[in-house]
């Protein structure tokens, strides 16, 4: 197990200190990780077998029920095709299902991300308007990256759980998309 | 004349620019420095690599290269603050598809709190169940 958060240092320090896991816990927070596995949204989870192969591609996924109810997905479930897949027991799907899991990546996505990339260094740099920009364009190029959108809330004072939030779901939603698409649990 | 920083691959530089169109024109002499691309007569170089250059004057004027132009010639997204003198270059978009479109897990290195690297290849043997999270 490795966990990755997507976040500020600082924002994840509690939640890991709290936790005092022992696996890996690591800080990701110009999203590497996102990027390589073209993630767009947390939770997200990836299975890797022993010779480094993706066994299931990205996937929602919840511990706890309420998070759960949210994705539309069994925690139960859930936890047992991973339980499966940990004791040899699920048998390894076909190449070819993997691949028609993995999401093509868009030119506009890798441009978006490019923004992104340019609003944290700018952050960094304490240009705090000019981030902003960049993270809003990266936002209207990426509409449904919310590790961008909603990622970087926090940065500006919003409430990545508040009105502002709801409101950004609700407007992805009503164009016909889904803010959690869980793989099947066959 | 004008500084813009150039950011890419998690590095910066420096490189002196003239603005024109909202472009960023660099010395064709520091783009070979810091990304390796040299303007030939056969076309737009690095190692073993030639792109053609159609348009010649579309990309370099003088000594100096446009920094929009040269992004699209060798597919990397580019993002600009006019207003910081900033420049963000993302992966290459070819590289991008080679590294994602198949099964090999992408190997990483990232820090836990302590500043530690960790990587996904020091694992190779066992499963490993890799999971994003967050606080927001």
């Amino acid at each position: 197990m490795i966990t990755v958060a997507v976040d500020r240092a600082a924002d994840a320090r509690p939640w890991i200190e709290r936790a005092s896991p022992t696996h890996p816990s690591l800080i990701d927070e110009n999203h590497v990780f996102g990027e390589l596995y073209n993630m767009v949204n947390v939770p997200t989870v990836v299975w890797v077998d022993e010779e480094g192969r993706i066994a299931r591609p990205n996937d929602v996924a919840f511990t706890t029920e309420k998070g759960g109810r949210y994705a539309r997905v069994s925690t139960d479930d859930q936890m047992a095709i991973l339980r499966s897949w940990v004791s040899g027991d699920r048998q390894d799907p076909t190449s070819q299902y993997l691949e028609n899991q993995v999401a093509p990546i868009s030119i506009g996505s890798q441009t978006a991300r490019a923004h992104f990339g340019l609003g944290w260094w700018l952050y960094q740099q304490g240009s705090l308007e000019s981030a902003k920009r960049q993270f809003d364009r990266a936002g209207e190029l990426a509409p449904g990256d919310f590790m961008i959108r909603r990622g970087t809330m926090r940065y500006f004072g919003s409430d990545p759980f508040g009105p502002e939030f709801v409101e950004m779901v609700k407007d992805w939603r009503d164009r016909g998309h889904h803010y959690y698409l869980p793989l099947p649990v066959e | 004349m004008t500084t813009v920083t150039l950011v890419e691959s998690r590095k910066s530089a420096q490189l002196e620019a003239v603005v024109a169109g909202g472009d960023y024109w660099v010395s064709a002499a520091d783009i070979g420095a810091v990304l390796g691309w040299v303007v030939q007569p056969e076309g737009l170089c690095r190692d073993e690599v030639c792109i053609p250059l159609a348009n010649r004057a579309d990309l370099i004027d003088a000594d100096t290269i446009s920094l929009t132009r040269l992004a699209e010639l060798i597919a990397r997204p580019l993002a600009v603050s006019e207003t910081d003198h900033a420049a963000y270059l993302g992966p290459p978009l070819v590289g991008y598809e080679e590294t994602v479109g198949h099964l090999d897990a992408p190997d990483f290195a990232l820090p836990d709190l302590d500043g530690r690297m960790h990587s996904l290849s020091e694992h190779r043997g066992s499963k490993v169940l890799l999971a994003a999270w967050a606080s927001w």
